[in-house]
């Protein structure tokens, strides 16, 4: 790294306008904050639902010029930039389900926005970085800001142990990772991403690699847990069934995309002169992963808790694109991770919906006669759940053909087997809920179920089309996936 | 656009319309999916024509990309083996939504547009020529099928839909991982080409690849068809599924895993074909006398005749796997055979039902002298289910036997054996609800055929007897697709099984 400072071109500054511009909001946010009236806090919301908007239209505006910035320690490629729209997508969908949640729980405020873009700030940072020290930055900006969200109601029993929970386990894993990346510092003399990978071809200068190997393993254990994948899930189902039902959304989707992310960007640059060292160990955490996560969400009657073990099974699926480490595989993953965003996020909308306040019904019998009450709201419950089952004409069904694909292509014949009999375990707990909406009927005693508010009702809808849509023309991602897949290196 | 797309789009277009309909306003939305399943109907038997001219080659074909990585075409087209398949499903349509009128009372709406639904799903299976498109049509006529069950059957309908549902999902699981191994061999899903690639030598399966395929396709359509012992969701499925549901079941979504294995397994894997026959002629045997002895101990109807099912597709896959051409022609004729007559058993049993609210053998006796008509229907299906000469079951057995007897006498010998048991359990059914003594539970509640229901069974009865006299209206198409992957087959025949055949 030079030592001396050289002031950023406007090039790199205009790469990374999305964050600055974000940073600048969420900050005005804060500041805001303490002045507005208590009447006054819908415009947080419309702030971060602004800013957000700008944010992607800065970054496809960027990908016209991709390359690296701040003395190569950050990069915007086509890989970059689908992951950071991707996130901004997110948040933009939490913020339209969140709106109403807080107004019911008495807890609007503008924090609850900062925070959130400042966690999509750090995601933004993880998936564009180019060299080890930015993505701990990046991973911790995010992690910190799910913390504070996970606890966000602080008057809330539940939320406060999943926030403890998830701090304490969280910042072992971010630990671990940190030491890693110490210890690949030492090992190869750089934390570049591009650089670790010429020192590890370079076969005059071969790290000793029982100390790579153990390196490699620290990273692996503090991504691994971020992305929740064996035998580091055993956070996740606590985590995600104490915090408010709009952060569980949100930390299913993007925190995990972008570890994602940065997953593959480590595995697929830096270390991928390494790679018939590491894919066996994916390899069987990704087939643990599945089965831990499906076979324990057969079991679960609450539907938070039954929908972050069924997370945990997906990233399994992710994690065997992982295994892969083929072009396909990348693309696959950024596939699979774009429609889970979609069809997660519309599931955890309608649960937001139906648990009303204080979350009191969100166990699956709640949902009981959903059919009947609201008939569209169900309808669409039932095409997030065929997707995540995986039937055709979803988006849930791509993500997952184009994942087993990738599996084939890579001759890990197996792996694809027992993924897909896992899929069918998975439609059992998902066709219980759909058991539960359509074919039981609405329980007496029920209060009646309002009908859902505006901003719920456009992100069910939205997530919903684009669910159908991707089942149907897949390409119009995939293609952008399969052309972003390439990674600088 | 041809005829054939204007017929997938008819019943999926009507599927959208009837969810916009008013839910308070049942009548009209019987009478628009009616509307619509008869024009869905009326344009189907203009595919009839064109593709009886030339029932080898392809009619009706289109085949445009859908998806461009991988390659997957929307690629449909109709020969003489899906032609009658697909009539099939377009005929029982308006049948089963005339048999609802009365009995569907809750929830009117969706039950009619899940109908429409199931005849789109149905007929994509039937008239896809692209690996990935067949798979995206067998999942998405699950769906409706899960509904029906779920939300309309009988006290255990949620046990069985799920049932139902899981079986064929871990067996489509299966199928798919082979097709996509398949596409990776030889980057195409296109199931002409596939076996055009193979006939020429540019795709060859290795022994072992050939039998893994095999099975993941066989094992997913077995399930379905259900090949005993994989038979055990069907009994369920449809004991619990309300009339309609079963005899689209019956009728039609068995008819998706024996066409499977015609169109799919038999052109594409011809040697594993070869090599497994015999054990899959095992199982057929052993499902047709297993199907029919359990049958006869039901004590509920419609359970018997699920149990009479698995026996009678136990003849259907009996001959597909004799890889004679009678056998061949035998088993497709007893696919629609079948459809019809079972259709109609499940429909009879139905309108009883409706009657006395019972389907215990047991709550009946004697019904024959208040309602003589419905009980002569009955027995005039019965009889065409057993195998009667000169109605349309009798055809079909003839030929099946004739081909399983043609490879193996023993084969047709132990066959026989369930045709027999076959007279037994039904007659001694009809005996049982329709002569003897009459209850008074029966004698005050049991009116006789009303004219709509005359509506839905008499276009049945027609069928069952047109198709018993007057088959070469229909086995000539049949006969000239099934030669033409019989040709496949025999062409990869185990050196013994082509001298056989030589010496014929």
């Amino acid at each position: 790294m030079p030592a001396s400072f050289v002031p950023p071109s406007p090039q790199e500054l205009f790469r990374f306008a999305p964050e600055m511009l974000m940073t600048v909001v969420a900050t005005l946010i804060m500041v805001m904050e303490p002045l507005s009236a208590p009447e006054g806090k819908r415009k947080f919301a419309v702030m971060t639902f602004l800013a957000l908007i700008a944010g992607i239209v800065l970054t496809v505006m960027g990908t016209n010029d991709p390359g690296t910035a701040f003395s190569k320690m950050l990069v915007l490629d086509g890989f970059a930039a689908f992951f950071r729209i991707l996130v901004m997508v997110v948040g933009l969908l939490i913020v339209l389900i969140s709106t109403n949640y807080l107004k019911l729980e008495q807890h609007e405020s503008g924090e609850y926005y900062a925070v959130m873009l400042f966690s999509i700030i750090g995601q933004c940072l993880m998936v564009s970085a180019n060299e080890l020290i930015m993505l701990f930055i990046g991973l911790e900006c995010s992690s910190i800001a799910s913390y504070v969200l996970a606890g966000y109601l602080r008057d809330d029993k539940r939320n406060n142990e999943s926030a403890l929970k998830y701090f304490l386990l969280g910042s072992f894993a971010t630990a671990f990772l940190l030491y890693g990346v110490a210890w690949i510092y030492g090992l190869t003399g750089t934390t570049n991403l591009s650089a670790i990978r010429t020192t590890l071809l370079d076969p005059t200068n071969h790290p000793n690699l029982v100390m790579l190997g153990a390196a490699t393993a620290l990273l692996f254990v503090g991504l691994a847990f971020k992305v929740s994948a064996a035998p580091f899930q055993m956070w996740a189902p606590d985590v995600y069934q104490g915090a408010p039902a709009p952060v569980t959304a949100f930390m299913s989707v993007g925190p995990k995309a972008a570890a994602f992310a940065m997953f593959l960007r480590i595995l697929m640059t830096a270390f991928e002169p390494l790679k018939d060292r590491w894919e066996p160990i994916l390899w069987v955490s990704a087939l643990a992963t599945m089965i831990i996560g499906n076979f324990a969400a057969l079991r679960q009657t609450n539907i938070k808790r039954l929908l972050a073990y069924s997370s945990i099974a997906h990233a399994g699926y992710v994690m065997v694109a992982l295994t892969t480490h083929s072009e396909i595989g990348t693309a696959a993953a950024m596939f699979y991770l774009a429609s889970y965003a979609f069809m997660n996020i519309g599931a955890f909308a309608v649960v937001t919906y139906v648990a009303r306040r204080g979350e009191k019904h969100v166990a699956t019998q709640d949902l009981s006669g959903l059919s009947q009450t609201q008939p569209l709201v169900a309808a669409m419950l039932t095409i997030f759940l065929l997707s995540l089952t995986g039937i055709p004409l979803t988006a849930g069904f791509f993500g997952k053909f184009y994942i087993f694909k990738a599996a084939l292509d890579a001759n890990l014949i197996w792996l694809a087997v027992l993924g897909m009999l896992n899929s069918a375990v998975a439609a059992y707990y998902y066709l219980r809920i759909i058991v539960v909406m359509y074919m039981q009927p609405p329980a007496e005693s029920a209060e009646e179920l309002l009908a859902p508010s505006a901003g719920i009702r456009v992100a069910i809808l939205c997530t919903a089309i684009v669910t159908l849509f991707l089942g149907i023309f897949p390409s119009f991602v995939l293609d952008f996936a399969g052309r972003s897949a390439s990674l600088i290196r | 656009m041809n005829l054939l797309n204007i017929l997938l789009i008819v019943p999926a277009a009507g599927f959208l319309l009837t969810l916009l309909l008013p839910k308070d306003n049942p009548g009209l939305v019987r009478n628009f999916t009616l509307f619509v399943s008869l024009i869905a109907f009326l344009l189907s038997l203009g595919l009839i024509g064109p593709v009886l001219a030339n029932p080898q080659q392809l009619s009706f074909e289109s085949n445009s990309p859908w998806i461009e990585y991988p390659s997957i075409r929307y690629h449909v087209g109709l020969d003489g083996l899906s032609l009658w398949l697909v009539i099939l499903s377009t005929f029982l349509t308006p049948i089963v939504i005339l048999v609802s009128w009365k009995y569907i009372q809750k929830r009117v709406k969706e039950y009619y547009a899940f109908l429409l639904f199931l005849l789109f799903g149905v007929l994509g299976v039937f008239v896809s020529l692209d690996l990935f498109l067949f798979f995206v049509f067998w999942e998405v006529s699950l769906v409706p099928m899960y509904f029906l069950v779920g939300i309309w059957g009988h006290d255990k309908r949620i046990y069985a839909a799920v049932k139902f549902f899981l079986y064929t999902m871990a067996g489509s699981a299966l199928m798919l991982i082979a097709m996509v191994y398949l596409y990776n061999k030889s980057g195409t899903f296109d199931i002409p080409l596939l076996m055009d690639m193979m006939a020429k030598g540019r795709l060859v399966l290795t022994g072992t690849e050939g039998f893994w395929l095999f099975m993941a396709f066989f094992v997913a359509f077995a399930i379905k068809v259900p090949l005993f012992p994989l038979h055990t969701w069907l009994p369920d499925a449809h004991g619990e599924a309300p009339t309609a549901g079963s005899v689209m079941l019956a009728s039609v979504l068995l008819k998706l895993g024996t066409y499977g294995i015609v169109r799919i397994c038999l052109p594409l894997f011809p040697e594993a074909s070869h090599q497994n026959a015999r054990w899959i002629i095992g199982l057929a045997i052993g499902g047709i006398i297993y199907g029919a002895l359990v049958a006869m101990v039901q004590p509920n109807m419609k359970r018997l005749v699920a149990y009479s099912s698995v026996s009678h597709l136990g003849f259907v896959i009996l001959g597909v796997f004799t890889f004679t051409q009678v056998g061949l022609d035998g088993a497709v004729y007893q696919m629609l055979n079948h459809g019809i007559s079972t259709g109609a058993l499940f429909i009879l049993v139905g309108m009883l039902y409706e009657r006395r609210h019972s389907l215990e053998i047991a709550d009946y006796g004697g019904v024959g002298t208040v309602a003589p008509w419905l009980s002569t229907m009955f027995v005039i299906t019965t009889l065409a289910s057993v195998g009667l000469p000169l109605l349309n079951n009798f055809v079909g057995e003839f030929l099946v036997l004739q081909g399983a007897a043609e490879r193996n006498f023993l084969y047709a010998v132990f066959a026989a054996v369930g045709v027999i048991l076959s007279a037994v359990y039904m007659l001694w059914m009809v005996q049982r609800t329709f002569y003897g003594e009459t209850p008074d539970a029966v004698k005050n509640h049991f009116s006789d055929l009303s004219l709509r229901e005359w509506g839905v069974i008499l276009p049945l009865i027609a069928m069952m007897v047109w198709m018993g006299i007057g088959s070469s209206s229909f086995l000539p198409a049949i006969s000239a697709s099934d030669s033409k992957i019989l040709s496949v087959v025999q062409s990869k025949a185990p050196v013994a099984g082509k001298e056989l055949a030589n010496a014929r």
